[in-house]
């Protein structure tokens, strides 16, 4: 079986690369074993929040040249960088997502915990504030829905009214959404947002609402809308009589699972091929270049392509795997960026800057990936396998996701046109 | 999915508590006495391995379909937790019902006899309503029609002798449902194998893959059924034949709950069995096999992806053969279990789950309004059929009527 492109990963980067490039007329097909990161997604695409030194960052671009040189942003370079920032979201504007704020100038939200953390861009399900100490209005309700532990009030109140918000707190109880409740375990985000797509449940979880207000301008909901049914968020805002505003719950994600089949969907309707639930196993490489792979579905049957991108994440993916005393890339053996002894890949304070997080794939300006100090003619890698970025404590992961991935197919888009 | 460091047998403690799974389960978003697969699956086990006193009869409700082996990002095979924790802690045994339900063969050698009047009495409605009542069997279900005769005899009576013109075999493992309902399905097979210049030949012995067996709690005879296909599959890999079947559940049982959940290992013959489409697309691929097809043949075809197909990662041959049909205008639907489920479905305390599930395929369904739709497994087929009124044909019968013959053998012949 042969493809122009095989894409291993099917996350927010290797679906990035997919749809950009079966848009650019090649045919491509992503292996992806099991599903993605995005179903813990917060619902905000981070730009850069923070330099490796600490030093927090309020605009992206004018940062991206103070970065090390090994920083995936410093690789393809800032012009690049920059410019595919900007593409962010027309990007996802083109795929029937909603973005909103700004890559030029990072804002607030509010994270399920009751925290104000810095982000660039969010899901248009939810506010950004502008500054740390900013507002949203001034008297606020959190509504929860019964029974529903993913969504801590209490937290949220709290970072509210440091803000100087007055914070009511309540919950509506629906009998379809208790339904729900005969197994505990089960009451989570996503069975509550397939209960609440229909309209007419929806409506009636509004009305509910509705008889909570007294003078409250706006209305906390647990991001819990919209799974299958998009448009629901929509009802939603227009029958509460106050202003909606969302906030994270912990996983699953609601709009990050929404975000991750909306891309899915456009990937597969360009014409992509999606391989769910595989994983490719070994590479037949010869010199620099690779050849073809051998996944478990497919068994003796090779799969072949002109190029291959590695999205395959980081650790929880097992796109890097750790033993006690050392870090490989399994796929390839690619050369990584990382510690060497095992004292410097991690802080024992936990909420600390964990080293690890930043290790992964040495690539060249051109993002191919290196093996013995030498490039591969075919071999690119994008996405949170590379290393010289500290997605979590830089807050960069998805900015790394997405421009290493448009970056990537904008290369092999001009290699092929050769 | 090949597993690192897994240390248990199951490998349950791969997983870490991410919860994808729930999200892609068919049966919790309708059932909510089911506790999900987490809880069922690599949750439980921890319990479990205490203590068999845990284990919770609700487990009943999995349909088995994997669909959350195939999103877990661990590749904790959640699924076989759940149907081994069921074979070894389960307290219940099997009722008449499921023993009736799941013994394919028996029922199936009996009915084809006398086909006209099983068919007759299981369709009147007192007949139903005694089923529904008595055996539990929910009388909006209709069975699948017995065939007069069944696929073996036919095939010994009118297509063995001329199997001997070919150069190069392959071994077909039909499974009940082509053997015991739809022979056509057979004839199909045999009709595209012969005009792609390979002779086909039966197993030694062929018994039910038993995969309703499994999922009923008859484990022995399940067992004893895969001992003897295997040793069948064994002799004619030895005679260098590759066994191909039609139905993606057989294949899927003969490939993977042989050696996951009967324990029966079959290492040394899994490559070697598999799904028809499959063998077709590749050798058309290698430019070992071409295909002619028919000027005046057109339809537009739904392709629905069963969940064993999902599992094994296979629909895409099915699709891609379908694809080169120049006359198929051909709409691949969203990847969603239709419910039945192979017997569960059949049950009357299951019936409302199982058209619950299949819901939103019956909707895609009926947007989409093919001609018919292709599928691979033949429960799924029956339950389309059932719930929707639109026709299924499997892919290989959808090659075979749109194949021309004349053309296709003249550009195989050695």
């Amino acid at each position: 079986m042969k493809y122009d492109v095989l894409i291993a990963g099917g996350g927010l980067s290797g679906l990035t690369a997919g749809i950009r490039l079966q848009k650019e007329g090649m045919k491509c097909a992503i292996v992806s074993s099991g599903q993605n990161a995005m179903h813990f997604s917060s619902g905000s695409f981070d730009i850069l929040n923070r330099m490796p030194d600490g030093r927090m960052v309020s605009g992206p671009a004018s940062e991206i040249d103070n970065l090390p040189a090994y920083h995936p942003y410093r690789i393809i370079g800032k012009d690049n960088t920059v410019r595919l920032f900007n593409e962010i979201k027309p990007f996802f504007a083109g795929c029937g997502i909603g973005l909103t704020g700004s890559v030029e100038k990072n804002s607030y939200r509010l994270t399920p915990t009751g925290d104000f953390r810095p982000t660039g861009l969010a899901l248009d399900d939810f506010v950004l504030l502008e500054t740390k100490n900013g507002s949203c209005s001034r008297k606020v309700m959190i509504v929860n829905i019964f029974g529903y532990l993913d969504f801590n009030t209490k937290f949220i109140a709290d970072a509210l009214e440091r803000n100087g918000m007055e914070c009511g707190i309540c919950s509506v109880r629906l009998e379809e959404i208790e339904r729900l409740r005969k197994n505990p375990s089960e009451m989570r985000s996503t069975n509550i947002s397939r209960v609440l797509d229909d309209d007419g449940i929806c409506g009636k979880f509004a009305d509910e609402v509705n008889k909570l207000l007294k003078d409250e301008e706006c209305v906390v909901l647990p991001a819990v809308f919209g799974l299958k049914n998009p448009g629901i968020v929509d009802v939603l805002r227009d029958k509460v009589k106050a202003k909606v505003h969302f906030v994270a719950t912990m996983p699953p994600s609601v709009p990050g699972i929404r975000t991750q089949m909306r891309l899915k969907h456009v990937f597969e309707e360009a014409g992509g091929r999606m391989f769910n639930g595989d994983t490719i196993v070994s590479a037949k490489c010869s010199g620099h270049r690779v050849e073809s792979v051998f996944t478990g579905n497919f068994g003796d049957m090779e799969l072949k392509a002109d190029n291959y991108i590695l999205a395959t994440g980081s650790f929880f993916s097992k796109g890097l795997v750790s033993t006690p005393d050392s870090i490989y890339e399994p796929l390839f053996g690619i050369d990584l960026l990382c510690g060497e002894s095992r004292a410097e890949w991690n802080n024992l304070q936990f909420f600390s800057k964990q080293n690890y997080i930043g290790y992964g794939a040495s690539v060249t300006g051109n993002l191919q990936a290196l093996k013995n100090g030498e490039a591969f003619d075919n071999l690119y890698v994008i996405g949170s396998v590379l290393g010289g970025a500290n997605t979590l404590y830089e807050g960069c992961g998805a900015g790394v996701a997405i421009v290493t991935a448009m970056r990537v197919a904008e290369i092999i888009a001009e290699k092929q046109g050769e | 999915m090949n597993v690192q460091g897994s240390i248990s047998e199951n490998n349950f403690e791969q997983c870490i508590k991410c919860t994808i799974c729930t999200v892609y389960c068919p049966v919790v978003p309708v059932n909510p006495l089911y506790p999900g697969p987490k809880q069922a699956g690599p949750d439980g086990e921890r319990l479990r391995l205490k203590k068999g006193f845990y284990f919770d009869d609700t487990l009943k409700y999995c349909l088995n379909c994997k669909r959350c082996e195939v999103a877990c990002p661990s590749g904790v095979r959640i699924g076989d937790i759940i149907q081994l924790a069921r074979i070894r802690y389960g307290r219940k045994s099997p009722k008449i019902r499921d023993m009736m339900l799941a013994s394919t063969d028996l029922m199936g050698t009996a009915a084809t006899i006398v086909a006209p009047v099983v068919n007759g009495v299981l369709a009147v409605k007192p007949v139903k309503t005694v089923m529904d009542c008595v055996l539990k069997i929910d009388h909006r279900r209709t069975f699948p029609k017995y065939s007069s005769g069944t696929f073996e005899n036919w095939f010994k009576k009118n297509a063995c002798k001329i199997q001997d013109r070919y150069g190069r075999f392959v071994s077909y493992f039909h499974g009940c449902y082509a053997n015991y309902n739809y022979p056509q399905l057979g004839k199909d097979f045999v009709a595209v194998m012969n005009a792609i210049g390979y002779g086909v030949r039966l197993l030694d012995k062929e018994k039910c893959c038993g995969v309703a067996m499994i999922s009923n709690g008859m484990i022995k005879s399940a067992k004893k059924n895969a001992e003897k296909n295997l040793s069948s599959i064994r002799k004619a890999v030895g005679e260098d034949m590759r066994v191909l079947s039609t139905s993606s559940t057989c294949t899927f049982t003969i490939r993977d709950e042989y050696p996951h959940l009967l324990k029966i290992e079959n290492g040394d013959v899994r490559d070697s069995m598999e799904l028809a489409t499959r063998f077709i697309y590749e050798q058309v691929d290698k430019g070992n096999v071409r295909l002619a097809f028919r000027k005046d043949y057109k339809a537009s075809v739904a392709y629905h992806t069963p969940c064993h197909m999902e599992k094994l990662g296979w629909s895409v041959f099915s699709i891609e053969l379908l694809k080169m049909i120049p006359g198929v205008k051909l709409t691949v639907l969203d990847s969603n279990c239709c419910g039945i489920a192979g017997t569960y479905g059949f049950k009357k305390e299951n019936y409302e789950t199982s058209q619950a599930i299949g819901k939103p395929l019956f909707d895609q369904i009926r947007n989409v309004n093919p001609d018919f739709v292709a599928c691979d497994c033949e429960t799924c087929k029956w339950q389309i059929e059932m719930s929707t009124g639109y026709t299924v044909k499997n892919p290989v019968s959808i090659l075979a009527e749109a194949l021309d013959m004349e053309a296709t053998i003249a550009l195989n012949k050695k």
